[in-house]
């Protein structure tokens, strides 16, 4: 069974929360003005936000049985296709590899329709797992 | 100011408008400096933007935010005018975690800009613009353009 992941303070300032979805934890933004960019539209980087905390949250839960290991991002690539509206926004990730040392992550966002997306992004993350690469 | 912005555009009073309310103003946004065809503007280090708990460091999410502003504000500098633009893509390289404690600031440039699309780029550091936390590449679409 699939679980959720411990969300940081940045994801609770965005009002993210996750529940645990068929194929990984799904992410869901209910809109605020915190979160607007020009009037009635989510802001870009709230959406870009949404995006990491998706694809980070996601190899997290795959990693979470695995003590001390941590991950952290070495760049995003975000790809906007719509404007988000006033309206809750979902995110899910799919995880394309999960290395030794590197994961490459794909999250998608999406408002009432799953086949409708309003952005996407590719991820870059270093996996540091203590007792594979014997770093602290 | 350098700038030489050939119109009526203000990007202070620009800056003090759109970080007037939403996610700008929840982040803390606030302006720094701005050229012919460049931005920068500042984040504070909060607790609450805080991506690791463990180490204390920013979350990259405030610092896309930033980057998006900084850049999108030096296309509105360069064409001297607050026009409609949409984000076409994104790309930040997070080259090293932001010091916990400190203040990001993001430097935004236009460095081309055809009549449909802006191509821009950017930097953000935390004190020293030498040892860049994070460098940006993107593309908007104006969105008045016919």
């Amino acid at each position: 069974m699939a679980g959720v992941p411990k969300l940081p303070p940045y994801a609770r300032f965005l009002g993210i929360s996750a529940e645990a979805g068929e194929d990984g934890p799904l992410f869901r933004l209910p809109f605020a003005v915190s979160v607007m960019g020009r009037p009635h539209f989510l802001h870009g980087g709230a959406i870009a936000g949404l995006l990491e905390i998706a694809a980070l949250g996601t190899v997290l839960e795959r990693l979470r049985d695995e003590p001390g290991v941590s991950i952290k991002p070495i760049n995003v690539t975000v790809d906007y296709m719509r404007g988000g509206r006033e309206r809750e926004t979902f995110a899910a990730a799919t995880i394309l590899r999960l290395g030794t040392r590197i994961a490459n992550v794909e999250a998608f966002a999406w408002q009432e329709d799953r086949d409708k997306l309003i952005a996407s992004a590719r991820m870059t993350l270093m996996v540091r797992r203590p007792k594979a690469t014997g770093e602290g | 100011m350098a700038g030489n912005t050939p119109s009526t555009f203000d990007p202070v009073a620009a800056t003090r408008m759109v970080t007037s309310l939403g996610h700008n103003a929840a982040i803390g946004a606030r302006y720094v400096a701005h050229g012919a065809d460049w931005m920068e503007l500042a984040i504070d280090y909060r607790e609450d933007l805080v991506g690791d708990t463990t180490t204390g460091v920013l979350a990259s999410g405030p610092i896309i935010t930033l980057m998006d502003m900084a850049t999108s504000m030096a296309i509105w500098v360069r064409r001297g005018a607050l026009a409609p633009q949409a984000t076409l893509d994104l790309r930040v390289d997070y080259l090293r975690a932001a010091t916990p404690g400190r203040s990001v600031v993001g430097r935004g440039e236009c460095y081309r800009l055809t009549r449909r699309v802006a191509f821009v780029r950017g930097m953000a550091h935390d004190g020293d613009p030498d040892d860049p936390i994070a460098h940006v590449a993107g593309t908007f679409m104006m969105t008045d353009a016919a």
